[in-house]
Protein backbone atom coordinates (compact mmCIF):
# COMPACT_ATOMS: atom_id res chain seq x y z
CA UNK A 1 0.00 0.00 0.00
CA UNK A 2 2.80 2.24 0.84
CA UNK A 3 4.27 1.55 -2.30
CA UNK A 4 1.25 2.16 -4.13
CA UNK A 5 0.67 5.62 -2.81
CA UNK A 6 4.09 6.42 -3.50
CA UNK A 7 3.33 5.65 -7.02
CA UNK A 8 0.02 7.43 -7.33
CA UNK A 9 1.38 10.27 -5.37
CA UNK A 10 4.70 10.58 -8.21
CA UNK A 11 4.39 14.41 -9.92
CA UNK A 12 4.83 12.80 -13.53
CA UNK A 13 1.82 10.69 -12.15
CA UNK A 14 -0.58 13.41 -11.26
CA UNK A 15 -1.72 13.52 -15.15
CA UNK A 16 -2.95 9.48 -14.96
CA UNK A 17 -4.57 10.51 -11.07
CA UNK A 18 -6.22 13.36 -12.86
CA UNK A 19 -7.30 11.48 -16.48
CA UNK A 20 -8.75 8.76 -13.95
CA UNK A 21 -11.28 11.20 -12.05
CA UNK A 22 -12.04 13.26 -15.19
CA UNK A 23 -12.74 10.90 -17.01
CA UNK A 24 -15.11 9.47 -14.97
CA UNK A 25 -16.94 12.80 -14.38
CA UNK A 26 -17.92 13.26 -17.63
CA UNK A 27 -18.54 9.96 -18.51
CA UNK A 28 -20.96 10.73 -15.92
CA UNK A 29 -22.00 13.84 -16.78
CA UNK A 30 -22.61 12.61 -20.97
CA UNK A 31 -24.46 9.97 -19.48
CA UNK A 32 -26.79 12.02 -17.33
CA UNK A 33 -27.58 14.54 -20.46
CA UNK A 34 -28.24 11.89 -22.83
CA UNK A 35 -30.04 10.13 -20.76
CA UNK A 36 -32.36 13.21 -20.00
CA UNK A 37 -32.49 13.96 -23.30
CA UNK A 38 -33.60 10.37 -24.64
CA UNK A 39 -36.49 10.83 -22.61
CA UNK A 40 -38.01 14.22 -23.59
CA UNK A 41 -39.05 14.71 -27.22
CA UNK A 42 -36.45 17.16 -27.91
CA UNK A 43 -33.17 17.69 -26.85
CA UNK A 44 -31.96 20.36 -23.99
CA UNK A 45 -29.62 21.84 -26.56
CA UNK A 46 -32.42 22.47 -29.02
CA UNK A 47 -34.26 24.49 -26.71
CA UNK A 48 -30.85 26.66 -26.02
CA UNK A 49 -30.77 27.53 -29.85
CA UNK A 50 -31.63 31.10 -29.94
CA UNK A 51 -28.66 32.73 -30.58
CA UNK A 52 -26.58 35.15 -28.20
CA UNK A 53 -24.23 37.83 -28.86
CA UNK A 54 -20.63 36.56 -28.62
CA UNK A 55 -19.36 39.62 -26.89
CA UNK A 56 -19.70 39.54 -23.79
CA UNK A 57 -21.85 35.90 -23.42
CA UNK A 58 -19.01 33.42 -24.91
CA UNK A 59 -15.66 35.83 -24.16
CA UNK A 60 -16.41 36.33 -20.96
CA UNK A 61 -16.96 32.65 -20.27
CA UNK A 62 -13.54 31.83 -22.52
CA UNK A 63 -11.91 34.66 -20.18
CA UNK A 64 -13.09 32.97 -16.93
CA UNK A 65 -12.05 29.34 -17.94
CA UNK A 66 -8.90 31.59 -19.02
CA UNK A 67 -7.96 32.76 -15.62
CA UNK A 68 -8.95 29.64 -13.67
CA UNK A 69 -6.88 27.18 -15.56
CA UNK A 70 -4.05 29.62 -15.43
CA UNK A 71 -4.56 29.76 -11.93
CA UNK A 72 -4.75 26.20 -11.22
CA UNK A 73 -1.45 25.68 -13.71
CA UNK A 74 0.57 28.39 -11.67
CA UNK A 75 -0.21 26.90 -8.18
CA UNK A 76 0.54 23.56 -9.64
CA UNK A 77 3.52 24.55 -10.59
CA UNK A 78 4.78 26.49 -7.82
CA UNK A 79 3.96 23.54 -5.58
CA UNK A 80 5.23 20.43 -7.48
CA UNK A 81 8.78 20.62 -9.47
CA UNK A 82 8.82 18.26 -12.71
CA UNK A 83 11.36 15.68 -11.86
CA UNK A 84 15.11 15.69 -12.97
CA UNK A 85 16.57 12.41 -12.11
CA UNK A 86 20.35 11.41 -12.41
CA UNK A 87 21.90 12.29 -15.72
CA UNK A 88 21.71 10.15 -19.03
CA UNK A 89 23.30 6.65 -17.93
CA UNK A 90 23.23 3.89 -21.10
CA UNK A 91 24.74 1.66 -18.95
CA UNK A 92 22.11 2.28 -16.10
CA UNK A 93 18.63 0.83 -17.40
CA UNK A 94 16.01 1.29 -14.77
CA UNK A 95 13.87 -1.67 -14.23
CA UNK A 96 10.85 -1.29 -15.01
CA UNK A 97 11.81 1.45 -17.78
CA UNK A 98 8.53 2.87 -18.47
CA UNK A 99 6.98 5.48 -21.60
CA UNK A 100 5.29 8.45 -20.85
CA UNK A 101 2.07 7.59 -19.47
CA UNK A 102 0.15 8.52 -22.54
CA UNK A 103 1.94 5.50 -24.33
CA UNK A 104 1.56 2.65 -21.44
CA UNK A 105 -1.84 1.38 -22.61
CA UNK A 106 0.42 0.35 -25.85
CA UNK A 107 3.53 -0.55 -23.66
CA UNK A 108 1.28 -3.16 -21.55
CA UNK A 109 -0.11 -4.60 -25.14
CA UNK A 110 3.53 -6.08 -25.12
CA UNK A 111 2.90 -8.45 -22.90
CA UNK A 112 0.09 -9.72 -25.14
CA UNK A 113 1.63 -9.11 -28.97
CA UNK A 114 4.90 -8.93 -30.20
CA UNK A 115 6.03 -5.26 -30.73
CA UNK A 116 5.53 -4.86 -34.31
CA UNK A 117 1.68 -5.51 -33.39
CA UNK A 118 1.61 -3.10 -30.35
CA UNK A 119 3.98 -0.78 -31.36
CA UNK A 120 3.49 -0.30 -34.76
CA UNK A 121 0.10 -1.74 -36.43
CA UNK A 122 -2.35 -1.26 -33.48
CA UNK A 123 -1.14 2.33 -32.66
CA UNK A 124 -1.88 2.77 -36.50
CA UNK A 125 -4.90 1.44 -36.99
CA UNK A 126 -6.12 3.29 -34.10
CA UNK A 127 -5.25 6.71 -35.97
CA UNK A 128 -6.91 5.63 -39.19
CA UNK A 129 -9.85 3.71 -37.62
CA UNK A 130 -10.44 7.08 -35.39
CA UNK A 131 -10.16 8.91 -38.57
CA UNK A 132 -12.66 6.86 -40.36
CA UNK A 133 -15.31 7.04 -37.71
CA UNK A 134 -16.93 10.08 -39.68
CA UNK A 135 -17.19 8.34 -43.03
CA UNK A 136 -18.13 5.03 -42.17
CA UNK A 137 -20.78 6.16 -39.12
CA UNK A 138 -23.53 6.92 -41.60
CA UNK A 139 -25.84 7.32 -38.77
CA UNK A 140 -27.36 10.96 -39.23
CA UNK A 141 -29.40 10.80 -35.46
CA UNK A 142 -27.25 11.76 -32.73
CA UNK A 143 -25.68 15.07 -34.52
CA UNK A 144 -24.85 18.01 -32.31
CA UNK A 145 -26.50 16.98 -28.98
CA UNK A 146 -25.99 14.39 -25.97
CA UNK A 147 -27.94 10.77 -26.84
CA UNK A 148 -27.87 7.37 -26.10
CA UNK A 149 -30.30 5.51 -27.93
CA UNK A 150 -30.43 6.85 -31.18
CA UNK A 151 -26.38 5.61 -31.71
CA UNK A 152 -25.61 2.96 -29.08
CA UNK A 153 -23.20 0.81 -30.90
CA UNK A 154 -21.26 3.87 -31.58
CA UNK A 155 -20.97 5.36 -28.44
CA UNK A 156 -21.03 1.41 -26.96
CA UNK A 157 -17.65 0.50 -29.08
CA UNK A 158 -16.10 4.41 -28.58
CA UNK A 159 -16.58 4.33 -25.06
CA UNK A 160 -14.99 1.01 -24.82
CA UNK A 161 -11.94 1.36 -26.99
CA UNK A 162 -11.18 4.77 -25.21
CA UNK A 163 -11.96 3.86 -21.69
CA UNK A 164 -10.94 0.21 -21.39
CA UNK A 165 -8.57 -0.04 -23.65
CA UNK A 166 -6.89 3.38 -23.64
CA UNK A 167 -7.64 4.54 -19.86
CA UNK A 168 -7.99 1.68 -18.12
CA UNK A 169 -4.61 0.02 -19.89
CA UNK A 170 -2.96 3.55 -18.66
CA UNK A 171 -3.81 2.88 -15.00
CA UNK A 172 -3.36 -0.89 -15.24
CA UNK A 173 0.66 -0.05 -16.86
CA UNK A 174 1.52 2.96 -14.43
CA UNK A 175 0.30 1.87 -11.09
CA UNK A 176 0.57 -2.01 -11.17
CA UNK A 177 3.28 -3.11 -13.20
CA UNK A 178 6.75 -3.12 -11.68
CA UNK A 179 9.67 -4.70 -12.16
CA UNK A 180 10.17 -6.84 -14.97
CA UNK A 181 6.66 -5.28 -15.70
CA UNK A 182 5.11 -8.04 -13.59
CA UNK A 183 1.67 -7.61 -12.38
CA UNK A 184 1.65 -6.24 -8.82
CA UNK A 185 -1.66 -5.58 -6.75
CA UNK A 186 -1.39 -1.63 -5.18
CA UNK A 187 -1.30 -3.41 -2.12
CA UNK A 188 1.53 -5.73 -2.99
CA UNK A 189 5.15 -4.11 -2.73
CA UNK A 190 7.06 -4.21 -5.77
CA UNK A 191 9.52 -7.01 -5.76
CA UNK A 192 12.40 -6.65 -7.76
CA UNK A 193 13.43 -10.40 -7.87
CA UNK A 194 10.00 -11.57 -8.07
CA UNK A 195 10.04 -14.44 -10.85
CA UNK A 196 6.95 -15.24 -12.46
CA UNK A 197 7.14 -18.69 -13.59
CA UNK A 198 4.73 -19.51 -16.73
CA UNK A 199 5.29 -21.22 -19.74
CA UNK A 200 4.00 -20.23 -22.77
CA UNK A 201 2.44 -22.34 -25.03
CA UNK A 202 0.87 -21.28 -28.67
CA UNK A 203 -2.80 -21.99 -29.35
CA UNK A 204 -2.11 -24.85 -31.63
CA UNK A 205 -0.37 -26.71 -29.04
CA UNK A 206 -3.05 -26.44 -26.17
CA UNK A 207 -5.22 -29.22 -28.72
CA UNK A 208 -2.05 -31.13 -29.34
CA UNK A 209 -0.52 -29.92 -32.80
CA UNK A 210 3.11 -28.91 -32.07
CA UNK A 211 4.11 -26.08 -32.96
CA UNK A 212 8.02 -27.09 -33.96
CA UNK A 213 8.97 -30.28 -35.71
CA UNK A 214 11.54 -32.55 -33.81
CA UNK A 215 13.93 -30.94 -36.52
CA UNK A 216 12.93 -27.22 -34.72
CA UNK A 217 11.45 -26.29 -37.89
CA UNK A 218 7.84 -25.05 -38.29
CA UNK A 219 4.95 -27.60 -38.56
CA UNK A 220 3.42 -27.64 -41.12
CA UNK A 221 -0.35 -27.89 -39.57
CA UNK A 222 0.44 -25.83 -37.08
CA UNK A 223 0.99 -23.31 -39.43
CA UNK A 224 -2.04 -23.94 -41.20
CA UNK A 225 -4.09 -24.21 -38.23
CA UNK A 226 -3.09 -20.32 -37.02
CA UNK A 227 -3.82 -19.06 -40.53
CA UNK A 228 -7.07 -20.65 -40.95
CA UNK A 229 -8.05 -19.59 -37.78
CA UNK A 230 -6.81 -15.99 -38.28
CA UNK A 231 -8.34 -15.54 -41.80
CA UNK A 232 -11.37 -17.08 -40.45
CA UNK A 233 -12.08 -14.53 -37.67
CA UNK A 234 -11.96 -11.81 -40.27
CA UNK A 235 -13.85 -13.31 -43.14
CA UNK A 236 -16.32 -15.43 -41.93
CA UNK A 237 -17.72 -13.52 -39.14
CA UNK A 238 -18.41 -11.04 -41.03
CA UNK A 239 -20.01 -13.27 -43.70
CA UNK A 240 -22.01 -14.79 -40.95
CA UNK A 241 -23.30 -11.41 -40.21
CA UNK A 242 -24.28 -9.89 -42.95
CA UNK A 243 -26.17 -13.33 -44.28
CA UNK A 244 -28.53 -12.94 -40.41
CA UNK A 245 -29.09 -9.73 -40.19
CA UNK A 246 -30.10 -8.07 -43.65
CA UNK A 247 -30.75 -4.92 -42.03
CA UNK A 248 -31.17 -1.55 -43.93
CA UNK A 249 -28.40 0.07 -42.44
CA UNK A 250 -26.11 -2.86 -44.00
CA UNK A 251 -27.76 -2.35 -47.40
CA UNK A 252 -26.80 1.49 -46.72
CA UNK A 253 -23.32 1.02 -45.68
CA UNK A 254 -22.72 -0.88 -48.72
CA UNK A 255 -19.47 -3.50 -49.26
CA UNK A 256 -16.59 -1.03 -48.51
CA UNK A 257 -17.88 0.50 -45.62
CA UNK A 258 -19.36 -2.47 -44.26
CA UNK A 259 -15.77 -4.48 -44.63
CA UNK A 260 -13.80 -1.40 -43.10
CA UNK A 261 -16.06 -1.46 -39.55
CA UNK A 262 -16.03 -5.06 -39.46
CA UNK A 263 -11.84 -4.91 -39.55
CA UNK A 264 -11.87 -2.44 -37.36
CA UNK A 265 -14.80 -4.19 -34.71
CA UNK A 266 -13.01 -7.65 -35.38
CA UNK A 267 -9.50 -5.90 -34.66
CA UNK A 268 -10.60 -4.30 -31.39
CA UNK A 269 -12.21 -8.19 -30.40
CA UNK A 270 -9.20 -9.74 -31.47
CA UNK A 271 -7.34 -7.67 -28.92
CA UNK A 272 -9.12 -8.61 -26.04
CA UNK A 273 -9.66 -12.27 -27.02
CA UNK A 274 -5.60 -12.67 -27.35
CA UNK A 275 -5.43 -10.53 -23.50
CA UNK A 276 -8.14 -13.57 -22.70
CA UNK A 277 -5.56 -16.52 -24.30
CA UNK A 278 -2.64 -15.07 -22.06
CA UNK A 279 -4.75 -14.18 -18.60
CA UNK A 280 -7.37 -17.02 -18.59
CA UNK A 281 -5.64 -19.98 -18.77
CA UNK A 282 -3.63 -19.52 -15.29
CA UNK A 283 -7.05 -19.06 -13.78
CA UNK A 284 -7.85 -22.56 -14.94
CA UNK A 285 -4.60 -24.26 -14.13
CA UNK A 286 -3.33 -24.27 -17.91
CA UNK A 287 -0.84 -22.02 -19.71
CA UNK A 288 -1.09 -19.39 -20.97
CA UNK A 289 -1.21 -18.80 -24.80
CA UNK A 290 1.71 -17.16 -26.73
CA UNK A 291 0.53 -16.86 -30.27
CA UNK A 292 -2.29 -18.00 -32.51
CA UNK A 293 -0.54 -17.99 -35.50
CA UNK A 294 3.22 -18.47 -36.08
CA UNK A 295 4.74 -18.08 -39.68
CA UNK A 296 8.37 -17.98 -40.24
CA UNK A 297 8.05 -14.41 -40.52
CA UNK A 298 6.00 -13.05 -38.38
CA UNK A 299 3.85 -14.44 -34.82
CA UNK A 300 0.89 -13.41 -33.75
CA UNK B 1 -11.28 67.62 -14.51
CA UNK B 2 -10.41 64.11 -15.47
CA UNK B 3 -13.37 62.88 -17.21
CA UNK B 4 -12.66 66.22 -19.37
CA UNK B 5 -9.14 65.31 -19.99
CA UNK B 6 -10.52 61.48 -21.10
CA UNK B 7 -12.98 62.66 -23.14
CA UNK B 8 -10.09 65.27 -24.76
CA UNK B 9 -8.45 61.80 -24.96
CA UNK B 10 -10.75 60.30 -26.87
CA UNK B 11 -10.86 62.80 -29.01
CA UNK B 12 -7.52 62.45 -30.25
CA UNK B 13 -6.62 61.13 -33.59
CA UNK B 14 -4.42 58.85 -31.86
CA UNK B 15 -7.03 56.57 -29.75
CA UNK B 16 -9.31 56.57 -32.67
CA UNK B 17 -7.01 54.68 -35.16
CA UNK B 18 -6.50 52.24 -32.41
CA UNK B 19 -10.01 51.96 -30.69
CA UNK B 20 -12.67 51.87 -34.14
CA UNK B 21 -15.87 52.85 -31.59
CA UNK B 22 -17.14 53.49 -28.93
CA UNK B 23 -17.91 51.28 -25.55
CA UNK B 24 -21.45 52.18 -25.52
CA UNK B 25 -23.47 49.00 -24.41
CA UNK B 26 -25.36 48.44 -27.89
CA UNK B 27 -26.25 45.73 -30.24
CA UNK B 28 -23.89 47.58 -32.80
CA UNK B 29 -21.03 48.27 -30.36
CA UNK B 30 -20.97 44.55 -29.37
CA UNK B 31 -20.70 43.21 -33.12
CA UNK B 32 -17.83 45.28 -33.71
CA UNK B 33 -16.38 44.36 -30.70
CA UNK B 34 -15.63 40.76 -32.12
CA UNK B 35 -15.26 42.05 -35.86
CA UNK B 36 -13.01 44.51 -35.26
CA UNK B 37 -10.79 42.82 -33.19
CA UNK B 38 -7.86 40.14 -34.95
CA UNK B 39 -8.12 37.63 -31.91
CA UNK B 40 -11.49 38.09 -31.42
CA UNK B 41 -12.50 37.55 -34.88
CA UNK B 42 -11.80 34.13 -35.30
CA UNK B 43 -15.64 33.92 -33.72
CA UNK B 44 -18.74 35.43 -35.23
CA UNK B 45 -20.58 37.48 -33.94
CA UNK B 46 -23.46 35.66 -32.32
CA UNK B 47 -23.79 32.24 -31.27
CA UNK B 48 -26.40 29.65 -30.37
CA UNK B 49 -27.04 29.79 -26.82
CA UNK B 50 -25.75 26.26 -26.17
CA UNK B 51 -22.34 27.13 -27.25
CA UNK B 52 -21.90 29.32 -24.20
CA UNK B 53 -22.57 26.06 -22.20
CA UNK B 54 -20.11 24.17 -20.45
CA UNK B 55 -21.80 21.39 -19.80
CA UNK B 56 -21.85 21.42 -23.93
CA UNK B 57 -18.81 22.11 -25.23
CA UNK B 58 -16.96 21.02 -21.61
CA UNK B 59 -14.65 24.11 -23.17
CA UNK B 60 -12.13 21.61 -23.99
CA UNK B 61 -11.12 23.07 -27.01
CA UNK B 62 -10.45 26.12 -26.13
CA UNK B 63 -8.60 24.95 -22.98
CA UNK B 64 -6.39 22.98 -25.36
CA UNK B 65 -5.48 26.03 -27.08
CA UNK B 66 -4.89 28.04 -23.71
CA UNK B 67 -2.40 25.25 -22.96
CA UNK B 68 -0.69 25.51 -26.04
CA UNK B 69 -0.14 29.29 -26.10
CA UNK B 70 1.04 28.75 -22.95
CA UNK B 71 3.35 26.23 -23.89
CA UNK B 72 4.98 28.05 -26.83
CA UNK B 73 5.73 31.32 -24.55
CA UNK B 74 7.21 29.04 -21.86
CA UNK B 75 9.15 26.91 -23.94
CA UNK B 76 10.58 29.95 -25.92
CA UNK B 77 11.82 31.50 -22.36
CA UNK B 78 13.30 27.79 -22.08
CA UNK B 79 15.22 28.04 -25.05
CA UNK B 80 17.36 30.64 -23.68
CA UNK B 81 18.54 28.97 -21.04
CA UNK B 82 19.09 25.20 -22.98
CA UNK B 83 21.78 23.82 -25.12
CA UNK B 84 20.67 20.55 -27.03
CA UNK B 85 23.81 18.81 -26.64
CA UNK B 86 24.62 15.51 -23.78
CA UNK B 87 27.29 17.76 -22.91
CA UNK B 88 25.08 20.45 -21.77
CA UNK B 89 22.08 19.85 -21.65
CA UNK B 90 21.53 18.40 -17.55
CA UNK B 91 23.71 20.99 -16.81
CA UNK B 92 21.65 23.44 -18.51
CA UNK B 93 18.70 22.00 -16.61
CA UNK B 94 20.10 22.09 -12.91
CA UNK B 95 21.43 25.87 -13.19
CA UNK B 96 17.54 26.38 -14.40
CA UNK B 97 15.71 24.62 -11.37
CA UNK B 98 18.42 26.42 -9.14
CA UNK B 99 20.09 29.81 -10.06
CA UNK B 100 18.03 31.14 -12.64
CA UNK B 101 15.19 33.13 -11.22
CA UNK B 102 11.89 31.82 -11.80
CA UNK B 103 13.55 29.14 -13.47
CA UNK B 104 11.62 26.33 -11.71
CA UNK B 105 8.47 28.27 -12.22
CA UNK B 106 8.66 28.07 -15.97
CA UNK B 107 9.75 24.92 -16.48
CA UNK B 108 7.50 23.62 -13.99
CA UNK B 109 4.60 25.45 -16.30
CA UNK B 110 6.06 24.02 -19.48
CA UNK B 111 6.07 20.60 -17.95
CA UNK B 112 2.43 20.70 -16.36
CA UNK B 113 0.92 22.32 -19.19
CA UNK B 114 2.70 19.95 -21.21
CA UNK B 115 0.65 16.82 -19.57
CA UNK B 116 -2.43 18.90 -19.17
CA UNK B 117 -2.76 19.36 -22.83
CA UNK B 118 -2.52 15.39 -23.49
CA UNK B 119 -5.51 15.00 -21.07
CA UNK B 120 -7.67 17.49 -22.10
CA UNK B 121 -7.37 17.05 -26.04
CA UNK B 122 -7.97 13.60 -24.99
CA UNK B 123 -11.17 14.94 -23.55
CA UNK B 124 -11.94 17.09 -26.51
CA UNK B 125 -12.19 14.26 -28.56
CA UNK B 126 -14.07 12.22 -25.96
CA UNK B 127 -16.81 15.45 -26.09
CA UNK B 128 -16.60 16.05 -29.69
CA UNK B 129 -17.35 11.98 -30.27
CA UNK B 130 -20.74 11.90 -27.68
CA UNK B 131 -21.82 14.65 -29.09
CA UNK B 132 -21.92 13.28 -32.48
CA UNK B 133 -20.20 16.71 -33.75
CA UNK B 134 -18.37 14.67 -36.34
CA UNK B 135 -21.07 14.09 -38.66
CA UNK B 136 -21.80 16.00 -41.86
CA UNK B 137 -20.69 18.53 -42.28
CA UNK B 138 -17.52 18.30 -39.65
CA UNK B 139 -16.19 15.43 -40.64
CA UNK B 140 -13.17 16.60 -42.14
CA UNK B 141 -12.36 18.66 -39.28
CA UNK B 142 -12.38 15.20 -37.42
CA UNK B 143 -10.16 14.32 -39.43
CA UNK B 144 -7.71 17.58 -38.88
CA UNK B 145 -8.38 16.74 -35.43
CA UNK B 146 -7.08 13.50 -35.49
CA UNK B 147 -3.79 14.86 -36.76
CA UNK B 148 -3.57 17.61 -33.98
CA UNK B 149 -3.79 15.31 -31.41
CA UNK B 150 -1.22 12.74 -33.08
CA UNK B 151 0.95 16.02 -33.56
CA UNK B 152 0.38 16.61 -29.86
CA UNK B 153 0.92 13.33 -28.39
CA UNK B 154 4.39 13.48 -30.85
CA UNK B 155 5.53 16.94 -28.82
CA UNK B 156 5.39 15.95 -25.58
CA UNK B 157 7.27 12.83 -26.35
CA UNK B 158 9.50 14.37 -28.09
CA UNK B 159 9.91 17.12 -25.30
CA UNK B 160 10.21 14.57 -22.83
CA UNK B 161 13.90 13.24 -23.74
CA UNK B 162 15.15 17.40 -24.14
CA UNK B 163 16.14 17.45 -19.87
CA UNK B 164 18.69 14.08 -20.69
CA UNK B 165 18.46 12.49 -17.22
CA UNK B 166 17.31 8.73 -16.73
CA UNK B 167 13.74 9.01 -16.70
CA UNK B 168 14.07 10.52 -20.36
CA UNK B 169 15.90 8.91 -21.99
CA UNK B 170 14.89 5.37 -20.70
CA UNK B 171 11.12 6.45 -21.94
CA UNK B 172 12.24 7.64 -25.03
CA UNK B 173 14.51 4.24 -25.18
CA UNK B 174 11.05 2.57 -25.00
CA UNK B 175 9.47 4.23 -26.92
CA UNK B 176 11.55 4.15 -29.98
CA UNK B 177 12.69 0.78 -29.58
CA UNK B 178 9.38 -0.04 -31.41
CA UNK B 179 10.30 1.26 -34.18
CA UNK B 180 12.80 -1.92 -34.76
CA UNK B 181 10.11 -4.19 -35.20
CA UNK B 182 7.97 -1.63 -37.97
CA UNK B 183 6.51 -4.10 -40.32
CA UNK B 184 8.74 -3.98 -44.09
CA UNK B 185 10.93 -0.87 -42.30
CA UNK B 186 12.25 -1.90 -38.90
CA UNK B 187 15.49 -4.77 -38.68
CA UNK B 188 13.37 -6.77 -36.17
CA UNK B 189 10.25 -6.29 -37.94
CA UNK B 190 8.55 -8.77 -40.21
CA UNK B 191 9.91 -9.42 -43.51
CA UNK B 192 12.74 -6.50 -42.81
CA UNK B 193 15.48 -8.51 -42.79
CA UNK B 194 14.58 -10.37 -45.86
CA UNK B 195 15.09 -6.71 -47.00
CA UNK B 196 18.37 -6.44 -45.96
CA UNK B 197 17.98 -4.23 -42.85
CA UNK B 198 19.97 -3.72 -40.66
CA UNK B 199 20.01 -1.83 -36.85
CA UNK B 200 21.95 0.99 -38.72
CA UNK B 201 19.83 1.29 -41.56
CA UNK B 202 16.17 0.81 -40.93
CA UNK B 203 13.33 3.48 -39.80
CA UNK B 204 14.39 3.31 -36.17
CA UNK B 205 18.11 4.62 -36.95
CA UNK B 206 16.58 7.50 -38.95
CA UNK B 207 14.71 8.47 -36.56
CA UNK B 208 17.29 8.36 -33.74
CA UNK B 209 20.42 9.49 -35.79
CA UNK B 210 22.18 6.83 -33.95
CA UNK B 211 21.63 2.34 -33.30
CA UNK B 212 21.14 3.91 -30.14
CA UNK B 213 19.59 7.13 -28.16
CA UNK B 214 22.41 9.85 -28.46
CA UNK B 215 23.57 12.76 -28.80
CA UNK B 216 22.28 12.96 -32.11
CA UNK B 217 18.81 12.03 -31.22
CA UNK B 218 19.08 14.94 -28.39
CA UNK B 219 19.49 17.12 -31.18
CA UNK B 220 16.67 15.68 -33.90
CA UNK B 221 13.96 15.60 -30.91
CA UNK B 222 15.27 19.43 -29.84
CA UNK B 223 14.89 20.47 -33.52
CA UNK B 224 11.38 18.79 -33.47
CA UNK B 225 10.22 19.56 -30.56
CA UNK B 226 11.08 23.42 -30.81
CA UNK B 227 10.39 24.04 -34.48
CA UNK B 228 9.13 21.38 -36.80
CA UNK B 229 6.53 19.73 -34.24
CA UNK B 230 4.82 23.43 -33.03
CA UNK B 231 4.71 24.77 -36.86
CA UNK B 232 2.96 21.79 -38.06
CA UNK B 233 0.79 22.21 -35.18
CA UNK B 234 0.08 25.84 -35.50
CA UNK B 235 -0.71 25.31 -39.45
CA UNK B 236 -3.18 22.82 -38.32
CA UNK B 237 -4.77 24.39 -35.73
CA UNK B 238 -5.12 27.58 -37.84
CA UNK B 239 -7.46 25.41 -40.48
CA UNK B 240 -9.32 23.35 -37.61
CA UNK B 241 -10.69 26.70 -36.28
CA UNK B 242 -10.91 28.02 -39.75
CA UNK B 243 -13.05 24.76 -40.69
CA UNK B 244 -15.43 25.22 -37.30
CA UNK B 245 -16.69 28.29 -38.49
CA UNK B 246 -16.85 27.56 -42.36
CA UNK B 247 -19.02 24.15 -41.23
CA UNK B 248 -21.68 26.20 -39.67
CA UNK B 249 -19.98 27.02 -36.47
CA UNK B 250 -20.91 25.34 -33.45
CA UNK B 251 -21.93 21.77 -34.08
CA UNK B 252 -25.64 21.57 -32.35
CA UNK B 253 -29.27 19.88 -32.87
CA UNK B 254 -30.51 20.49 -37.04
CA UNK B 255 -32.74 22.84 -36.79
CA UNK B 256 -35.87 20.57 -37.51
CA UNK B 257 -34.98 18.55 -33.58
CA UNK B 258 -37.69 21.46 -32.39
CA UNK B 259 -40.44 20.73 -33.52
CA UNK B 260 -40.38 16.66 -34.34
C1 LIG C 1 -4.44 20.67 -30.48
C2 LIG C 1 -5.57 20.12 -30.43
C3 LIG C 1 -6.94 20.75 -30.62
C4 LIG C 1 -7.36 22.04 -30.42
C5 LIG C 1 -6.54 23.24 -29.93
C6 LIG C 1 -8.77 22.07 -30.73
C7 LIG C 1 -9.57 23.20 -30.60
C8 LIG C 1 -10.93 23.22 -30.87
C9 LIG C 1 -11.85 24.28 -30.49
C10 LIG C 1 -11.45 25.54 -29.72
C11 LIG C 1 -13.09 23.95 -30.94
C12 LIG C 1 -14.38 24.74 -30.70
C13 LIG C 1 -15.37 23.97 -29.85
C14 LIG C 1 -14.87 23.41 -28.56
O1 LIG C 1 -14.13 24.10 -27.84
O2 LIG C 1 -15.22 22.27 -28.25
C15 LIG C 1 -12.95 22.68 -31.62
C16 LIG C 1 -13.97 21.99 -32.24
C17 LIG C 1 -13.85 20.76 -32.85
N1 LIG C 1 -12.77 19.89 -32.73
FE1 LIG C 1 -10.98 20.38 -31.97
N2 LIG C 1 -9.16 20.83 -31.15
C18 LIG C 1 -8.08 19.99 -31.08
C19 LIG C 1 -8.07 18.64 -31.34
C20 LIG C 1 -9.15 17.94 -31.84
C21 LIG C 1 -9.25 16.50 -31.92
C22 LIG C 1 -8.19 15.53 -31.39
C23 LIG C 1 -10.46 16.21 -32.52
C24 LIG C 1 -11.04 14.87 -32.85
C25 LIG C 1 -10.43 13.83 -33.14
C26 LIG C 1 -11.09 17.47 -32.81
C27 LIG C 1 -12.30 17.60 -33.46
C28 LIG C 1 -13.08 18.74 -33.43
C29 LIG C 1 -14.37 18.88 -34.09
C30 LIG C 1 -15.07 17.84 -34.97
C31 LIG C 1 -14.85 20.15 -33.72
C32 LIG C 1 -16.22 20.76 -34.07
C33 LIG C 1 -17.07 20.44 -32.87
C34 LIG C 1 -18.41 21.08 -32.87
O3 LIG C 1 -18.75 21.84 -33.80
O4 LIG C 1 -19.16 20.78 -31.90
N3 LIG C 1 -10.29 18.49 -32.37
N4 LIG C 1 -11.63 22.26 -31.57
Amino acid sequence: MQQFLEIISKPDNIPIVLLLVSVIFFTWLAWAKAKKNDSQQIPEEAKMDDKVQVWPYLVRMEFLMSIVVMAVLVVWSVFLDAPLEEPANRALTPNPSKAPWYFLGLQELLVYFDPWIAGVVLPTLIIIGLMAIPYVDINEKGNGYYTFKERKFAILTFCFGFLILWVALIVLGTFMRGPGWNFFWPWEKWDPHYVAVLTNVDLSEMIGIPTRLPDNSLNPVAFLFGGVLVFGFYSLIPIYWMMKRKTEIMKKLGPLRYNIVAFLFLTMVGLVIKILLRLGPPILGLNPVKYVWVTPWFNI
Amino acid sequence: MLTQLRDQFRKTEVYKSIFRHSYQDTQRNRALQIVDNVFLHLHPVRVPRHATNLGYTWGMGGITFLLFIVLTITGVILMFYYRPTAQYAYEDMKYLMNDVPFGPLIRNMHRWAAHAMVLTVMLHMFRVFLTGSYKPPRQFNWVIGVILLVLTLLLSFSGYLLPWDQLAIWAVTVGTNMARATPLLGHEGPFGPELGLRPDNDVRFVLLGGTEVGPPTLLRFYVGHCIFLPLIATIFMIVHFWRVRKDGGISGPPPGKNNF
